[in-house]
């Protein structure tokens, strides 16, 4: 195969996807490589879509897309041990159309979304990995793949192949990962009738409930679990950083069990029959943990670039946001007759400068550092604060001041008032 | 602590085993039974693809392998995991993901 293409995109996820979708509609000759048996069958996310990122590619996307169900209903959860304090918002707004957020089967999903690159008139080669970057000097002219004779050749490469990112590695553009930069999540499917997920969470026909927790469940380490309903099943997981995993010696799967036998969350998933249990990395480094993004015919998209705000569980949207950039970037030098230099790519620096993207990830850089100090938001706070419900909550014949005088009590002996005070300037600083 | 056999989780999932070659190998075995005191990949792999063996040998299998990564990146100290993709087509196929 020597063919030559405009761009070669490794990986068919939502970056990579994003990026191929809006090359091949520009008219560009597109190659689009993955190493699944079909787009989906190796990506793996919660998962929530958020509307907005995927309307700005394919606004009709609500036609044939697979979703499962709109979320109208946000639950945050702090557990103790056998209790949580939560905070829930529902809104009938997030019951009109056009609906801001879905719950999707990635599986399902990715393979719809290839279809419309496809469509849109990209070459998508399935079961095929890409070995190795080829190089002339210091500029990247194609790539190697585990196909016979599988070197295929193009002015740029989108490296769209996710949080492992192996070739950028190879290729020495950017060092190994740190156990402090990725978090690993691990979770199930549990179907369920349609009509016992929607009696169970409240909620009518095609409408979702998202629930995020922190606090006991991960056993002291930093991260959260979820649990989203789907249209006949329920996803539930876990996800906490790596570098606490193996610090704690705790193996996940039994994190997920000891999770899913908690009493607030068992009767939730009660009778479901589990088809799928996946685990995955999710690159939480930050801001200050991202590598450099292009270089002579090549750039990084989606996960490979780390682009996630761990904050507000946001990924997916920034992958095809910057799989959408870096396409413009592509099709702008096309159209300029420039070459696809360093120097030139170095437009899609400034785009993600100037959007929403990078000022969210610079707005949170400092805070993976501050909570991997302080474990005592994970640990410490949520049980006091469950103790502290249950105190206010329990009749029991002792008065209401005196109640509000042992959790004060409770808070300063745990952390003290210096403490106290330093935790609350931290949690400022880290969402500042 | 609730009993739990990741081989029953695994069990749900579909793979296509590429038989006789497996993408992850141990660069040197003798590493992890002398050097390695920690041994973190037989803990926190979520597929369990690492066992600790009663003489100190760490044994990886990587059939049932999730391809997520933990692996080579908690081996931090010695560097000791030669992690590849699956050759295409190969390895998990998530039906759900």
């Amino acid at each position: 195969m020597d063919e030559k293409f405009d761009a070669i995109v490794v990986g068919a996820g939502p970056s990579g996807n994003a990026a191929a979708y809006t090359l091949a509609k520009a008219g560009l000759k597109v190659l689009q490589i993955e190493r699944g048996e079909y787009p989906g069958s190796k990506n793996v996310q919660g998962a929530i879509l958020y509307s907005k990122a995927l309307e700005e590619i394919i606004p009709d996307f609500r036609d044939d897309a697979p979703l499962e169900r709109h979320v109208i209903e946000q639950q945050m959860w702090v557990l103790d041990d056998a209790s949580y304090v939560g905070s829930t918002y529902r809104s009938a707004e997030f019951n009109q159309e056009p609906f801001n957020r879905y719950t999707i089967v990635r599986a399902q999903f990715d393979k719809w979304f290839s279809k419309r690159v496809q469509d849109a008139g990209a070459l998508l080669v399935c079961e095929t990995t890409v070995t190795n970057l080829i190089m002339d000097r210091d500029r990247v002219i194609g790539v190697q793949t585990d196909r016979e004779g599988g070197s295929v050749y193009a002015d740029v490469v989108i490296l769209a192949d996710g949080v492992n990112s192996l070739l950028a590695k190879k290729a020495g553009f950017h060092a190994e990962l740190e156990p402090k930069d990725v978090a690993l999540a691990v979770k199930e499917i549990h179907f369920l009738p349609e009509e016992t997920i929607q009696s169970r969470f409240n909620i009518g026909e095609g409408e979702g409930v998202v629930i995020e927790m922190a606090g006991k469940i991960t056993q002291g380490m930093m991260g959260t679990g979820f649990l989203y309903t789907n249209k006949d099943s329920l996803t539930i997981g876990v996800g906490c950083m790596l570098s606490d995993f193996k610090q704690q010696k705790i193996t996940p799967y039994m994190l997920l069990e000891q999770m899913k036998a908690h009493p607030a969350i068992k009767p939730l998933i009660d009778g479901g029959e589990m088809k799928e249990y996946t685990a995955h990395l999710i690159p939480e480094g930050g801001y200050k943990a991202m590598p450099q993004l292009y270089g002579d015919g090549w750039m990084i998209v989606g996960d490979s670039g780390m682009f996630v705000n761990a904050v507000h569980r946001e990924g997916s949207n920034l992958a095809m946001t910057t799989g959408r950039y870096a396409a413009e970037t592509i099709i702008d030098l096309k159209e300029k007759k420039l070459p696809m230099t360093a120097r030139n790519l170095a437009l899609y620096q400034g785009r993600l400068e100037d959007s929403f993207v990078m000022k969210v990830l610079k707005k949170y850089k400092n805070m993976p550092e501050i909570f991997h100090k302080n474990n005592q938001f994970f640990t410490t706070y949520p049980e006091l604060v469950n103790r502290a419900a249950h105190t206010m909550l329990t009749v029991d014949g002792v008065d209401k001041k005196t109640k509000e005088r042992e959790i004060r009590k409770s808070f300063k002996q745990r952390r003290s008032l210096f403490g106290l005070m330093g935790d609350a300037f931290k949690m400022w600083r880290a969402f500042e | 602590m609730i009993p739990v056999k990741v081989e029953e989780k695994l069990f749900q999932n579909r793979y296509r085993v590429d038989a006789g070659r497996p993408h992850i190998n141990i660069i040197d075995p003798g590493t992890c039974q002398v050097e390695c005191k920690t041994q973190e990949c037989t803990i926190c792999c979520p597929a369990g693809c690492y066992t600790a063996e009663g003489n100190g040998q760490v044994t990886l299998i990587t059939d049932g392998c999730l391809e997520c990564g933990t692996c080579r990146i908690i081996c931090t100290t010695y560097r000791n995991v030669d992690w590849e993709y699956p050759r295409g087509g190969y390895g998990i196929l998530f039906k759900f993901g």
